[in-house]
């Protein structure tokens, strides 16, 4: 039972890379960059449910929802300042940089405003949970709620791009700008659309991360940002279900991991299953395969 | 390789080493340099070092790698060992020598292995490979226990306790903690050393056949490989160098340290990226360019240092404001237009 309890505690925390992998995967595809500030989007979400609950008093909900309109618009505005001036810069690393530039910027940001310490953030879901199997088998409520919210997020997220014009224009974008451009498809509103989702999601995924482990530093964002990234590529970038399988897998390796071989090692078994995933699947799980021969 | 036969360019490189090593020394003998500035001269040479491996593998052979902090890493914890197990046994001038022979084979022993399935990817995906493989070594050394008894050596990759010393046995490494108590053996003239020796292996292996090889195959691989040029040999022997540099400055680091911890400030992606930024800042490919940078970019913080709390924001957006007026289409063409009295002879890339 006590296998059972970690696995579904790794479906959670891989919901939450998932979310995360999400918006970085559309980023990826359609703006072909690593948005490394895409962690840090997380931490902002965080730090704004945090001020508006703790410190305001507000309900959880009006934080969420906060948080969500500020980060979306941090992501476009980041774009439109950061990014768009280096897209045809010649080279993909000066985006990159910029990015982690950003990175930077937002974190030593909020090093300032709220300081070094850890901060305790209030849970925004308070639901206990449900207990089965008399007893033997605890499911906390956020646990719950995270994978729910996650397969929500991907019907809801391929609804979308499958369904809508604007949906098929991000599709478009992804595959040629040139050819996509002569359409009729407004380029840039559309690369502007997606910051926004997934800097959307960055936020949900930051007011689930932060419930369900409750400590709220300047870098909380960073390390799963890089997670929900080799997640991303994991489950092939680009592909929108390959993110949620990357994400999920990765989740349960952790906790998995964690639990049963070293809690030291845990990110190295990560890490090593991904570079054995690349090494057989060059592309990811769900990707296109083009193979580098050496 | 043909020794003997500098171009201008490098000659020049050389020179600006040496004579900012000249006016560093003078500065120190006048006492005019704060001891502060004093610590800082051999973290900017292992940092200068470091770059310059990395541009061999981002600029000269064109691929993209985040995991340099963990072929230092290789490099630093290999060697420490080393000079901490033969403190007492080896004078210092042979034990640093060998210790940094140590380091940087282990770190290109690293690079090797890590080059075979690495360097069979691709772009991004070769990038989070190298980013995977980082943090691997980086996890490894932090969870490694190794001590010694009358019973021989005892290892663990748990915790202290498995490791079933006796007691009054010595920890060599102890997890997290990592070594402490490395003799601290290398100072600013070793480290100017190194880092004209790195700088002569990186400009020759650029102007060597060897060398055009490995730019022919980032420039063309299909071209490269059908005039005949053997595309694994080539990239890894660049991977392997550009790793075997890192070691060398890893190497650096441990004997600058007297306690030697595989913190992710240090040794994790986060560090990696640093290294990027120094490279890309400086010129992809330019090799003089990313040890200035490296060189530049270390010390903005240090002098920043009277702002403190706002000298990290500064920095972030110092970085930001340079890559957009650098590399923006807009902005060079601005330049172009309206400052083109200011150009300065542009290098041939």
């Amino acid at each position: 039972m006590s296998f059972l309890t970690y696995f579904i505690n790794g479906l959670s925390l891989g919901s939450i890379y998932a979310i995360i992998a999400l918006g970085y995967t559309m980023v990826y595809g359609i703006a072909k960059m690593l948005n490394f500030a895409h962690g840090d989007f997380i931490m902002v979400g965080c730090y704004v449910i945090f001020t508006i609950v703790a410190t305001m008093g507000l309900p959880p909900v009006a934080g969420i929802v906060v948080a969500i309109i500020l980060c979306t618009l941090l992501g476009v505005t980041t774009e439109k300042v950061a990014y768009k001036p280096l897209r045809n810069a010649g080279s993909p690393l000066a985006v990159l940089i910029t990015a982690i530039g950003v990175s930077y910027l937002l974190q030593n940001a909020a090093l300032l405003i709220f300081g070094a310490d850890t901060k305790a953030f209030t849970p925004v879901i308070t639901w206990q949970g449900i207990v089965l199997a008399d007893g033997a088998l605890k499911i906390q409520g956020v646990t719950i709620i995270t994978i729910v919210v996650s397969v929500l997020i991907l019907v809801c997220l391929q609804t979308f791009i499958n369904k809508t014009k604007a949906g098929q224009a991000m599709l478009a974008v992804a595959e040629d700008k040139g050819a996509a451009s002569l359409m009729g498809i407004d380029v840039n509103k559309t690369i502007s659309l997606t910051f926004a989702i997934g800097s959307a999601l960055a936020a949900i995924a930051g007011a689930l991360m932060c419930s369900a482990y409750p400590s709220l530093t300047p870098y909380t964002g960073a390390m799963p940002g890089i997670k929900a990234f080799v997640a991303a590529v994991l489950g092939g970038i680009g592909s929108i279900p390959g993110a949620m399988i990357g994400g999920l897998i990765l989740g349960i390796i952790e906790i998995l991991g964690k639990t049963y071989v070293s809690s030291q090692l845990s990110d190295a078994i990560v890490f090593g299953i991904l570079v054995v995933v690349l090494l057989v699947k060059p592309t990811g799980i769900l990707g296109k395969n083009i193979q580098e021969k050496v | 390789m043909k020794a003997g036969r500098f171009s201008k360019k490098e000659l020049t490189t050389y020179a600006i080493v040496v004579a900012a090593y000249i006016i560093c020394e003078i500065l120190m003998l006048t006492g005019i340099m704060s001891s502060h500035m004093k610590g800082l001269l051999v973290p900017i040479c292992y940092y200068a070092i470091v770059a310059v491996g990395l541009n061999l593998c981002v600029g000269i052979l064109g691929e993209l790698s985040l995991g340099h902090a963990g072929f230092m890493c290789v490099g630093a914890y290999s060697s420490a060992l080393f000079s901490y197990v033969t403190e007492s046994a080896i004078p210092t001038a042979p034990r640093f020598i060998i210790a940094l022979v140590i380091g940087v084979v282990m770190a290109a022993l690293a690079g090797f292995l890590i080059g075979i399935p690495v360097l069979r990817l691709k772009g991004d995906y070769l990038a989070i490979v190298t980013l995977a493989f980082g943090e691997i070594i980086k996890n490894i050394f932090n969870a490694i226990y190794l001590g010694t008894d009358s019973t021989g050596l005892h290892f663990s990759l748990k915790d202290m306790a498995s490791m079933g010393m006796e007691p009054g046995g010595k920890i060599i490494i102890n997890g997290a903690q990592g070594i402490t108590g490395t003799p601290s053996d290398s100072n600013f003239t070793i480290a100017i050393v190194i880092l004209l020796v790195s700088l002569f292996v990186v400009q020759n292996l650029v102007s060597s056949r060897d060398g055009r090889a490995i730019m022919a195959i980032r420039d063309n691989r299909i071209a490269a490989e059908s005039n005949g040029i053997n595309i694994t040999k080539y990239k890894m022997l660049a991977f392997t160098i550009s790793a075997a540099i890192a070691g060398a400055s890893g190497v650096l680091f441990a004997h600058n340290i007297s306690s030697l911890t595989a913190t992710s400030q240090y040794f994790g992606y986060n560090a990696s990226i640093m290294f990027l930024v120094y490279v890309v800042l400086g010129g992809i490919g330019n090799i003089r360019g990313s040890m200035i940078a490296a060189v530049i970019l270390y010390m903005l913080p240090e002098l920043l240092r009277g702002l403190s709390d706002y000298r990290m924001l500064i920095y972030s957006v110092v970085l930001i404001v340079m890559m957009l007026v650098n590399w923006s289409p807009k902005a060079r063409e601005f330049r172009e237009k309206h400052l083109s009295f200011l150009k300065i002879k542009k290098e041939a890339k």
